[in-house]
This record gives structure tokens, C-alpha cells and sequence, in this order.
């Protein structure tokens, strides 16, 4: 038993923060969504100041601070900007048991990168410039997950 | 702008787990300890700024859990949620409106009472990132990797720094992890998140920290050993990982820019004697070292090499062990002004570079740096 | 060296009980570009931005960061402040003093909520000690209620006293088309709505609400060029002296009295109800109404009931409060003190249509949270010397 500086006992309470979260994504956010579970595709929006096309879609862009309407199809291929693969595990936040890789990937017909996970037969061939395709999940909800992975083709 | 001073610190020592401390108990521990450092009372404090986290602290309004112990009854304040070194900011920010003559700042930590990886993963966006399951660490392997990648910055030469900074430690009594270790050691500890190992991570720290800023007339009052402040700069740029250059630190070099030119440093490689940097995480002391101009892009892995760094070098980085050796979230950017201050001040103990006059303090905010705040002091 | 700062823009979104239609950064995008037009300046004209909200009504962890595409944010200076229900207020005053400090010439400060994202009461009650006061507090209600019996019991003020504030702050807000309620009631209304926490009937409790609102503050160098109608600030003070929920003096709220004196002290203010025009002030239920006008020094202890009755802080009264409808008409927590800051500076830029209130020249405000803690500032028309 733990004693503290006075020597008495040391006591612990444990507890928990349960706060319910609804959050809404949002009408751009929303079509982004919708898209994805219902017919696969990957949208972006450009900015017309800037040209660049963000993805994914904003509906205002942070560098210009002008609004955005343009909505643009993006690829579901790109490539590997940079990588990591995941050895240690957190439960109840990563979405796939280790080992597994998160990429920036620059989708082709993107101008940002597009973070996800990448899965693969060998992760330590993975590289900057590796091309990799998005896994569409069969069930889709409407969620970033609707992309169950990139992997490299 | 008025000149401002650190005229008092204070810190705990930073520990893994302390049982037997509350965070008032922190923080009127370091209140004390900053209150007797520049021979005050709380009477002589004119307002408080303290700076704490309701995500770390598992509570709404962490501030409520401080309000007596920072002795900020009867008195103006306000918090700040970020790294301390943004606390000091504000602090400053209300002594140069006129209002007040001094600034006491206050921050505490407890990362031993909640979880790193839930706590950081909710930095990310849940519209489209935080499903990822994306925590402090995985996110700054990405930016690891693309630095590294960019300019064949390699493993060996990240483990340098934490080599360096665990030995830097062993000088500290505040420090928590103060060890010898080899880069051999560093390269055989577990893989974490590659390029990230456990020995290129910070630990989990418990801690608070204190300052007590002043303006000029109060500060020659207060003490002989006024540690001037010359120069602060911040900037924040783009949130989505996606939309940075990850290895271009493009915040840090604005904020360092603003610093130096408040300084009036043109130089800062040869005009900075000590600089206590954010090395949450082994890259990160040699990318930051990058953004804030002490060499060229890509040059800091051969600066470590060639021990400019070390205690002893041309420009030692981090003699208190760095963030590497204790990191206290939020209070860690606090205890970097206080370690730049105690080095300006002659008073480092075994850590003391010799003849300091000019030193640099940084903190950061979000994912892989994405605001920091940089500080140049002057004795 | 120091300067003196005036308010020269405002800008609110539309506010409701769910905004489903954007994202938290969406919103605030909306309020800062609606900051910017009032002002006719561009995001390029600002120098740094200072933002707040309470982290656990929407689970976002460094909304400083999290916000930039929305705030505008990009390369420039931004931190968070965030001090629970004074978040609004607390950012107000970070403003002022952001410009004040003379480190910038115009700085953006924003507060925003979603509380439709989660459960508010939920998320204030981790407000409270774990480990003394958690398991038995319950939420915002019960300390207000608290503090209400407190002071009937002391100046034997009825239901029918505090009835009469929730009618006048609903009726002001039918005159703001921002209001996220907009309830024509009656005291007979107040008085037949469900009993929430003695004394407290539904009626006379704010709502949760999603909302964002921005203000623009400039130094004296710049503000009469922006603006030919720059709302000085004259005076702010605080106090956050509570810590746990025993130490609270229910029924005298005292922070608030203590704070507002510093104030006036500052500016010069001897009989407030006189020398100011008006107040937009944080009341939660309506209880404050009563009370805390009397912490202000608005009238002495217990006279609260008769200058409401009288009719003294209605539109058309000696000291309206709460033109916009106040915190009980619309409450996006960590946007409602500034939400006071922004509407007291448009009464007295004279830009409030249907609600303005004649000739403002000293407006008062005020923020209220944490552990019974207030926040107040005093807003002006000439420039102080
Ligand atoms: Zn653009």
C-alpha cells in the first residue's frame, strides 16, 4: 500500500468521463459522405482561388478564406506522400489491429493529401511514391471507414 | 515595446505518477516556490494567468481546480488552454496593456490520471480524421517519416538527440527520465510507430510550473537578476495533415522570424548561447532546429553529429534533458522559458551553460507543431 | 506600450437549438465573415485571433488548432482561452487585451458552441471536484436554484418577481432576428411551466444553443479609420475566486459585485444606474435578473423585484437590460459573454434596428460560470481618455 508523504494511505478514486457525441458533419461533409456510401466515389471541392482541389471537401478554403461551391470527382488511387506502420495497440481507437500503416496520400486528381490506413501482404516495402487503391467495405455507413483501407497495387 | 521580466520561477520535479499531489497541491507548489524566487507575496501579484486542459484533467473548466492554490481570489484572471508558453504570452500581453505590473502563470499536469492515445486522438478532426484512430504518436511518425525521407535525415542521428538529451538530464533534478543510453539502445527499443521508437518519445509526466513576469519598474524592484524578455513570436498554420508540408515547418520559422526581429537578432545561430526546444519526440528537435533557423533545412542531423548541441558545444540544446526527459503537457513550453530564465540567470546548477546571455524557449500546440511560440530572453 | 482599443466589428450567426446544416468550423466561419463585413475589412487585415469554447460540449481537443480553416487562421497568431461559462466573456477581454498589450493593431476573437454535439448538463457537471463534489452536483440548475432559494429566503422575493424577467428578456428577443427563442410569453406562462429545480420553472432557465459569435477589436491607431463609429472599451475586471461548490455564498454574488466595482472604480462610475444607458448581462435563469442587478449596484439589496416591476430595465426604461433578448432568449455557451460584448457595442454603434435602444453612450456587460464567477466589462461611445 502506497503511503504518501505524511504517511498516511494513498487513495485512489477512478472514474470516467461518459459524454455522448453527436456530431454534424455538416451539408458539404454530408454530400462527401453520401457519395461514399452510396456510389463509391471520392469528391473533392476547388477552391476558385487557388485552384486547388481539397480533399476532403471544404466548404471554405483555409489558406484563400473564400468560400467554395466547385465540386470535383477525385480518383481513388493516388500515392504515398508519407507513412508510418502501427506496432503498439489502443483499443477502442484505432480501427484495425496492429500491425497496420496510416498514409498521407495524395489522391490522383487531388492537390492535399488524404490521410487513411494502409494494408498490405508486406508493409516494410511500403514507400514515399508506393501507389495504392482504396478497398471500398461492402456495408457502407456513411463514415471515413466506408474505405475500409488503401493498399498498394 | 515596455520592457518585460521573468523575476520569478518555480517548478515541481516532473514524475511519472504523483500520488500524493492533487493539482492544487502542484500548483501552490510552484506558486510558493515562484513567490519565494523573486522574495514577493502573493500580495504583489497584480493578476494570474494559468493554463490547463479539460481533456487532460478529465473536467470542465480545469481552471476551478486551481483557483485557490494559484492564490487568485480577490484578484483578475484567466486561462489559457495550450502550451504554457502561450500562457506566458497572455501574462505578458496583460502587463503591457497598463492594467497590471505583474503576471503570475500557472500550469499543471497529471498525464499518470488519464490516456495519452484518447486524449491526443481527440485533436483530430471527427468529421473526417479522429475514425482513424490517429493519436500524438502515429500522427508525428507521418511527419517523421516525410522529414526524414526529404533530406536523408536518418534514425542514428534522431537517436543522437535522445542519447543527448537523456544524458543532459542526468544534471537535472527536476528531470524524470535521466539516463546513459546509446544510440544502440535508442535503435533496439521498441518499434512504436516507425520511424518512432520507444526511446525517441517523450514519457508521461506529472508536474506543474510556475513564473512571475513583471514590468520594467517592478522588476527592478523585485530583483538583481531580471531576465528580460526580447523577443516573442506565434503562428498557427493549416489544421488537416493533408494540407501540410509536413516537413517544412512553415509556423515556427513566422513565429521565430517575429522573435528574432523583436530582438533584433540577425543571427541566431551565433547571437543564441542555449535554446530549450519542444522535442516531444527525437525528430522534432532536429526539424524545429530547422524552423527556427539554427541551420539550413536538412542540416540539423550533422549538427548533432558533430556535437554542436551537447553541453559544451557551440549551441547546446535542451541542458535540462528537454521535453524528452520529462513531458508535462502544456506546463513542458513553461518549464522551457523557466530553464532559458535559470540559464540567464547563472543558476542552472550542473546544467549551467557558461556565460549565457541570450536564450531561446519554444513551445508547440496541435498535431506535429502545428502553432508554436517561440521566446528570446536576454539577461 | 499601451494602447487604448476600441470594438469595430461584430458579427453572430443565426442560432438554433441544432445547426445540422454545418460542422463546428462552419460555423465559425460564418460569424467571422460576418465579423469582417460589419468592419468592411478582409481576413488579410488581421493581425491575430483569439478563440473559446468548453472542450466537452463537442469533444474537440485544441479548437484553436482544429479551427483554422474556419477562423482564418492560417499563418497568423492564435491561442484559446476557455474558463467555462465566462469562456465568452474571458475571450472578450483576451481581445482587449491583445490590442491593449500595443503587440497588434486588429485582433479577431471568436466564441462558438454546438451544444446540440453532446449532453450539456452531462459535460458540466465533470465541471465540479471528482472527488468532493462530483457524485452529488447536479449540473447548472441546481447551483442557480441554490442560489435563488438563498436569496428569497433572505429578501422574501416571489416566483412571480423572477416570472416577470423571463418575460422581459423573451419579449426584447422577439425584436432580435438573430434569437434563437423567440417565446411571446406571458408571467401566467412562466408560472404554469414545469417546476425544473425549486424555484426554477423551465421558463426561467436559458436554453442550450448552437451559435457562434466574433468580434473585432482595433487600437487607437486604427479604429477611427476603420469605423466612424469605434465602441471604445473603458474598463473590464473579474473574478474567479470560487473552487468548490461549498465556497459558494449563494444568494450574493459576490464576484460579480466585486468585479463590477473595480470597474466602475476605473471608470469613474459613482451611481451606475444613472451614468450607464444600458446592460446586456449574463442571467442563466431568471433569478440573476433579480439578484445579480442588485451585485451591480443597479439598486440596493432586495430592491431588485421593484426596479424590474417598475418597469426600469424594460426597451423603453432608465437602464433597458438585455435588448437582444439575453442568455435566456439564446445561449451557445462559449459564444454568449461575447454575444453581450458584441450587442452592447452595436447598441452603441447605433446598428440594432428593431431592438436598439436611443442613444447609448455606456453599456455594460457582463459573463458569468465556472464556480459562480463573473466577468464584467464597460463599453463606451467616446474615447477614453
Ligand atoms: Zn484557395
Amino acid at each position: 500500500m502506497a503511503k504518501a508523504k505524511g504517511g498516511v494511505e494513498e487513495m485512489v478514486l477512478k472514474g470516467k468521463i461518459k459524454v455522448p457525441y453527436t456530431w454534424y458533419v455538416g451539408e458539404c461533409a454530408s454530400r462527401f459522405y453520401v457519395e461514399l456510401r452510396d456510389n463509391k466515389r471520392i469528391f473533392g471541392t476547388k477552391c476558385a482561388k487557388c485552384n486547388k482541389v481539397i480533399v476532403p471537401p471544404r466548404s471554405s478554403c483555409g489558406k484563400c478564406f473564400v468560400p467554395i461551391t466547385e465540386w470535383v470527382e477525385v480518383k481513388d488511387t493516388g500515392v504515398v506522400q508519407t507513412y508510418t506502420v502501427v506496432h503498439y495497440a489502443v483499443p477502442g481507437i484505432q480501427p484495425l489491429k496492429p500491425p497496420y500503416a496510416y498514409g498521407i496520400i495524395k489522391l490522383d486528381g487531388a492537390d492535399t493529401g488524404f490521410v487513411h490506413v494502409i494494408v498490405g501482404a508486406d508493409l516494410t516495402a511500403l514507400k514515399a511514391g508506393t501507389r495504392v487503391k482504396a478497398v471500398f467495405k461492402e456495408e457502407r455507413q456513411g463514415n471515413m471507414l466506408d474505405i475500409q483501407y488503401f493498399t498498394p497495387v | 515595446m515596455e520592457r518585460i521580466a521573468i523575476v520569478g520561477v518555480g517548478q515541481t520535479k516532473h514524475e511519472r505518477r504523483k500520488r500524493a499531489d492533487s493539482f492544487a497541491d502542484m500548483v501552490y507548489e510552484v506558486t510558493t516556490k515562484a513567490l519565494a524566487d523573486a522574495s514577493m507575496t502573493i500580495k504583489d501579484v497584480d493578476n494570474v494567468i494559468t493554463v490547463s486542459n479539460d481533456f487532460w484533467d478529465g473536467r470542465t473548466i480545469s481552471s476551478m481546480a486551481v483557483t485557490d492554490a494559484c492564490g487568485s481570489n480577490g484578484k483578475n484572471v484567466s486561462t489559457v488552454e495550450g502550451d504554457g508558453t502561450f500562457g506566458a504570452l497572455y501574462g505578458m500581453m496583460r502587463i503591457l496593456s497598463g492594467y497590471y505590473g505583474t503576471t503570475l502563470v500557472v500550469s499543471h499536469l497529471k498525464g499518470s490520471e488519464s490516456s495519452m492515445p484518447h486524449i491526443t486522438n481527440a485533436m483530430f478532426d471527427p468529421v473526417y480524421e479522429r475514425m482513424l484512430g490517429l493519436d500524438s504518436i502515429s500522427s508525428s511518425a507521418l511527419q517523421a517519416r516525410a522529414y526524414m525521407d526529404r533530406y536523408g535525415i536518418t534514425e542514428e542521428q534522431c537517436a543522437r538527440v535522445s542519447v543527448k538529451n537523456h544524458k543532459n538530464a542526468k544534471n537535472n533534478p527536476n528531470a524524470q527520465v535521466a539516463m546513459d543510453i546509446t544510440i544502440d539502445d535508442v535503435m533496439k527499443s521498441r518499434m512504436l510507430a516507425d520511424p518512432i521508437k520507444l526511446y525517441d518519445c517523450s514519457p508521461i509526466s506529472d508536474g506543474a510550473c510556475a513564473i512571475i513576469l513583471a514590468n520594467e519598474k517592478r522588476a527592478q524592484k523585485i530583483t538583481k537578476k531580471p531576465v528580460w524578455v526580447r523577443g516573442v513570436g506565434y503562428c498557427a498554420e493549416a489544421y488537416h495533415l493533408g494540407d501540410r508540408d509536413l516537413a517544412d515547418p512553415i509556423a515556427l520559422k513566422a513565429a521565430a522570424k517575429k522573435a528574432y526581429s523583436m530582438a533584433g537578432i540577425t543571427n541566431p545561430r551565433a547571437e543564441i548561447d542555449v535554446a530549450e526546444i519542444y522535442d516531444a519526440f527525437s525528430y522534432m528537435e532536429l526539424l524545429w532546429m530547422e524552423g527556427l533557423g539554427l541551420c539550413e533545412p536538412g542540416r540539423a542531423g550533422r549538427l548533432v553529429e558533430q556535437g554542436v548541441t551537447e553541453m559544451g558545444g557551440e549551441l547546446p540544446i535542451n541542458p535540462s534533458g528537454g521535453v524528452l526527459s520529462a513531458h508535462t503537457v502544456l506546463v513542458a513550453g513553461l518549464v522551457r522559458i523557466v530553464e532559458a530564465a535559470l540559464q540567464l540567470r547563472g543558476d542552472s546548477g550542473k546544467r549551467q551553460v557558461a556565460g549565457a546571455k541570450t536564450a531561446l524557449a519554444h513551445g508547440i500546440n496541435g498535431p506535429c507543431g502545428q502553432s508554436h511560440c517561440v521566446w528570446i530572453l536576454g539577461n | 506600450m499601451a494602447k487604448r482599443v476600441a470594438i469595430v466589428g461584430f458579427g453572430q450567426t443565426h442560432h438554433t437549438t441544432t445547426r445540422r446544416d454545418v460542422n463546428g468550423v462552419e460555423l465559425i466561419n460564418q460569424a467571422v465573415t460576418r465579423a469582417l463585413d460589419d468592419a468592411h475589412l478582409t481576413i488579410n487585415d488581421i493581425d491575430a485571433i483569439v478563440i473559446g469554447n468548453m472542450d466537452h460540449f463537442e469533444g474537440i481537443n485544441y479548437v484553436d488548432t482544429w479551427s483554422i480553416d474556419g477562423s482564418g487562421g492560417y499563418m497568423k497568431p492564435i491561442f484559446k482561452v476557455c474558463t467555462g461559462g465566462t469562456t465568452g466573456s474571458t475571450v472578450a477581454m483576451a481581445g482587449f487585451y491583445h490590442v491593449a498589450s500595443g503587440m497588434w493593431n486588429t485582433v479577431l476573437a471568436i466564441g462558438w458552441e454546438k451544444n446540440s454535439e453532446s449532453d450539456t448538463t452531462g459535460a458540466i457537471i465533470t465541471a465540479f471536484e471528482p472527488v468532493w463534489d462530483r457524485p452529488t452536483f447536479a449540473g447548472a440548475v441546481g447551483g442557480l436554484a441554490q442560489d435563488a432559494m438563498a436569496y428569497m429566503h433572505e429578501t422574501g422575493a416571489t416566483l412571480e418577481d423572477s416570472a416577470r424577467v423571463a418575460v422581459r428578456d423573451r419579449q426584447h428577443a422577439l425584436n432580435n432576428p438573430y434569437a434563437h427563442l423567440k417565446l411571446n410569453i406571458s408571467i401566467d406562462d412562466v408560472m404554469n411551466s414545469p417546476m425544473i429545480s425549486y424555484p426554477i420553472r423551465f421558463l426561467d432557465m436559458c436554453p442550450r444553443t448552437d451559435g457562434a459569435a466574433a468580434v473585432i477589436y482595433a487600437s487607437e491607431d486604427k479604429a477611427e479609420k476603420i469605423t466612424e463609429t469605434p465602441t471604445w472599451f473603458i474598463a473590464t475586471s473579474n473574478r474567479h475566486d470560487y473552487t468548490m461548490a461549498g465556497d459558494i455564498p449563494f444568494g450574493w454574488l459576490t464576484s460579480l459585485r466585486d468585479a463590477s466595482r473595480e470597474v466602475y472604480k476605473k471608470a469613474g462610475i459613482k451611481e451606475p444606474l444613472k451614468e450607464i444607458d444600458m446592460g446586456e448581462l449574463y442571467l442563466p435563469s431568471s433569478w440573476a435578473g433579480l439578484m445579480w442587478i442588485e451585485m451591480l449596484g443597479l439598486c440596493k439589496r432586495g430592491e431588485g423585484p421593484k426596479l424590474v416591476a417598475d418597469g426600469v430595465t424594460d426597451m423603453t426604461g432608465e437602464f433597458p437590460i438585455n435588448p437582444s433578448g439575453g442568455v435566456l432568449s439564446c445561449n451557445p455557451i462559449g459564444a454568449t459573454g461575447l454575444l453581450r460584448v458584441g450587442e452592447a457595442a452595436h447598441q452603441i454603434m447605433g446598428k440594432c434596428d428593431k431592438r436598439q435602444v436611443p442613444d447609448v453612450k455606456l453599456a455594460l456587460t457582463t459573463g458569468f460560470g465556472g464556480c459562480f464567477w463573473s466577468d464584467v466589462i464597460l463599453l463606451g461611445k467616446k474615447k477614453p481618455s
